[in-house]
């Protein structure tokens, strides 16, 4: 094992191997989605680092977001999505009809392609969810934690004297931002992103990279994106999809230098996608 | 090739033209028709908005009313004792009943009101406004026939005719304009004669009212000449009747005022008593039990059905029928209240309550179509969002979607309520069409709503409840209006654009 190199690639997802120095946080095995009729993911299996960002990309439809959605089983709202397989995070499946999934979102929070705050208060917004888990005594500690959650998203001094306006009201950047604050509120250790700059300009896209660069520190960050140079930016690893399976996973330098895979290559050199 | 590209511009051009004319065309119509249909019943509307009343100096005479007993007082009586006063020339007993004809049958109500309040009045001579009647009414405001008054210019010459009855008018007066013409009626002062002939510059006339012997001629300024576009027999109003009351009207003793009795009185056989009240509060309590059942069931299956509900056939099936529910004909509605909350449930017959029932089961297909749209109109990133941070799906729904949704479910309930404030078919079925005169008082009293007091007085004979219809359609107009404005205010209001 060369100890320059923090994690080994897993070169097929058949075989994956414990990286090394991180904890594992979710783990994959065998998962595969369907929709309806259509199979969306096959025979999926991946491990996922804890205080880390590992981001998915492969073209539209390759089933990336509807794993990630698989990991925390948003895909529950849909009537026709079928999940077998086993996902584990830290230990518990979470497809075991014994796990209460509200928990499971308090524990995997996620932020959304399109900004979607709540069209109430700012204060409000971040405030919802510890309330709802019964997270703060008082108003004191509820503000405490509103407080904390904003300047974690780096949005405390831009929101700090108009709390009690909409959410609606700040600008793209500022409410994708709000969204993150939201998600951290409720104390998540897992942070699923969907494209979560997709619909913003480059100047609140590199805010929110520099806040997901932050956010490693202390979660386990999942993020899906198109933006490979942005895979690239933020991200330690990276996942490859293509056509519902998993190509190629591992250290995103070596997968953007050299990769081991033709199609990965093919991808990233924007031959198809 | 050009040419061709030319005259293929050339044609959109005039078939774009064409079409912006159709549209603005069948706009025009509209609001033509549109406004035909306002102006006739804001002008058959307007005099039912007023009442006429003469005014006179009536002795509370303490033989007629005890003060021990105020409200058994026979204040008919008195009040047609002061018309008498006024008027005295009735002389056998037609006449007289055409003088008490000119009051409302419920003109000794106000001055009983009176006495009730203040019986320390009996004894005493009051002056004050007594309502008369409907055709007395109709005659002041021109809408019976339409009188001429014309007043006489030049001088007559009356003396009895010879060897017999009536009189015999001659002088520049008969003959220059205006001129005399038979069926007209010549007054002065009391006096009032009808012109029977006119031959030659000699009128023959007979009197209405006695007619003192020593009146034997009439300057330029004492008389006038009635002139009506109806022969007598055609009229509510007799010639008697109409020189009584352009005596009254010369008297200053007529005023007009508005009708506040239209707003604060139940229905009447007598026109000028007639009100809206009972109807308005009949469709107030009708309205309110049919909001208190189809808001919260509407709105609590639109839930259900949205939100929870499994896709599957059953419910597929459900959605189906709620759809083809509101299109039902209301008259069905009726129906199925008369068989089962009438003859199975037995419960009371023209009763508000089982107009809400009815009510309720008519707008609920509405109320459950426009909440359901309104839930499905939030997107569905708000619900992802609750759930994302750890919401159940029932309080993502209700901390979220549902306040959302709140706008459209107002605006779809207002508007159903407004369909059910109009609604008249079904009422008919389970008895709300009875004449009544009492404004209920809770949901059990017999009662009737406003489009069916509509329907009632439209059907009625008397010229005056022609007007009572109109009023009462505008009426209905202005809550129908106010509650449209509110669901569009609300719309407007409360809209969220994502």
């Amino acid at each position: 094992m060369n100890a320059a190199v923090p994690y080994q690639t897993v070169v097929t997802p058949a075989s994956p191997r414990i990286m090394a120095e991180r904890p594992m946080k979710i783990t994959a095995r065998g998962v595969d989605v369907y929709y309806g009729d259509k199979h969306a993911i096959n025979q999926l299996s991946i491990d996922i680092p804890d205080r880390a960002v590992s981001a998915f990309i492969g073209p539209s439809g390759c089933g990336k977001s509807t794993f990630l959605r698989a990991i925390n089983r948003m895909n529950d709202t849909i009537p026709s999505c079928r999940v077998t397989g086993d996902i584990v995070i830290d230990g518990d499946d979470i497809y075991d009809s014994k796990l209460d999934v509200v928990q499971l979102r308090a524990r995997v929070g996620m932020v959304f392609q399109k900004p979607n705050p709540f069209p109430k208060a700012i204060y409000e917004n971040v405030a919802y969810g510890p309330r709802i888990h019964g997270m703060a005594k008082n108003k004191a500690e509820l503000d405490v934690i509103v407080e904390q959650s904003l300047r974690k998203a780096g949005l405390w001094e831009e929101v700090k004297d108009r709390l009690a306006h909409p959410g609606t009201g700040l600008s793209g950047g500022q409410q994708q931002r709000l969204c993150i604050a939201r998600a951290i509120a409720v104390n998540p250790e897992v942070i699923l992103m969907d494209e979560p700059c997709s619909a913003l300009d480059p100047i609140a896209t590199a805010k929110i990279e520099e806040l997901i660069d932050e956010l490693r520190q202390n979660y386990c960050i999942v993020i899906v994106t198109h933006s490979m140079q942005q895979a690239a930016r933020v991200s330690q690893l990276t996942a490859f999809f293509h056509l519902g399976t998993l190509v190629e996973y591992g250290d995103t330098d070596e997968m953007f230098t050299a990769p081991q895979e033709k199609r990965t290559q093919d991808y990233i050199t924007g031959r198809f996608g | 090739m050009t040419e061709l590209r030319e005259s293929l511009i050339r044609k959109r051009y005039a078939a774009e033209r064409r079409f912006r004319i159709y549209g603005a065309s069948a706009l025009v119509l509209t609001a033509v028709f549109l406004a035909l249909l306002l102006a006739s019943i804001i002008s058959q509307a307007v005099p039912a908005f007023t009442e006429k009343t003469v005014v006179l100096d009536v002795m509370i005479d303490p033989a007629e009313a005890d003060p021990a007993n105020p409200a058994a007082g026979n204040y008919d009586g008195m009040v047609k004792a002061a018309l008498k006063q006024v008027l005295p020339d009735a002389r056998n007993r037609a006449e007289r009943k055409a003088l008490n004809g000119l009051l409302s049958s419920g003109a000794g109500d106000e001055l009983r009101r009176m006495v009730i309040a203040d019986p320390a009045l009996i004894g005493q001579t009051v002056t004050l406004p007594v309502l008369l009647s409907a055709d007395a009414t109709l005659y002041l405001k021109g809408l019976q026939a339409r009188v001429a008054v014309s007043a006489g210019a030049a001088p007559v010459a009356i003396a009895p005719a010879e060897g017999g009855e009536g009189l015999i008018l001659t002088g520049p007066g008969v003959s220059t304009e205006p001129g005399l013409s038979p069926g007209q009626i010549v007054m002065s002062g009391s006096a009032a004669l009808r012109i029977t002939a006119v031959e030659s510059g000699t009128a023959s006339a007979e009197a209405l009212t006695p007619i003192d012997a020593s009146l034997s001629a009439l300057t330029p300024g004492t008389w006038k000449t009635l002139s009506f576009s109806a022969p007598e027999a055609d009229r509510r109003t007799s010639d008697l009747q109409a020189t009584w009351l352009e005596q009254l009207k010369d008297a200053g003793r007529i005023e007009t005022g508005f009708a506040w009795r239209f707003f604060t009185a139940g229905d009447s056989r007598e026109p000028e008593l007639a009100g809206i009240r009972g109807a308005l509060v009949g469709s107030l309590l009708t309205v309110a039990v049919a909001l208190a059942l189809a808001l919260p069931l509407g709105v609590a299956a639109a839930i259900y059905l949205e939100q929870f509900a499994p896709k599957n056939r059953l419910t597929d099936l459900i959605e189906v029928n709620i759809n083809n529910l509101a299109a039902v004909p209301s008259i069905i509605f009726g129906l199925l209240g008369l068989a089962v909350f009438l003859n199975f449930f037995g419960m009371p017959r023209s009763a508000p309550v089982v107009g809400g029932l009815v009510l309720a089961l008519l707008v609920l297909p509405t109320i459950i179509i426009a909440s359901r749209a309104a839930l499905k109109a939030v997107p569905p990133s708000i619900t992802e969002a609750a759930l994302g941070v750890g919401a159940s799906h029932q309080q993502a729904v209700f901390h979220h979607v549902l306040p959302l949704a709140l706008p459209g479910i107002m605006t779809g309930t207002i508007l159903g309520l407004a369909r059910a404030f109009g609604e008249t078919a079904p009422l008919l079925m389970i008895g709300m069409v009875a004449f009544i005169a009492d404004v209920p008082h809770g949901f059990t009293d017999a009662a009737t709503v406003l489009p069916v007091q509509v329907f009632l007085w439209s059907d009625l004979p008397e010229l005056a409840f022609k007007n009572k219809t109109a009023a009462a359609i505008i009426v209905l107009l202005a809550v129908l209006f106010v509650l449209n404005a509110a669901a569009i205010y609300l719309r407007r209001r409360f809209e969220r654009r994502w």
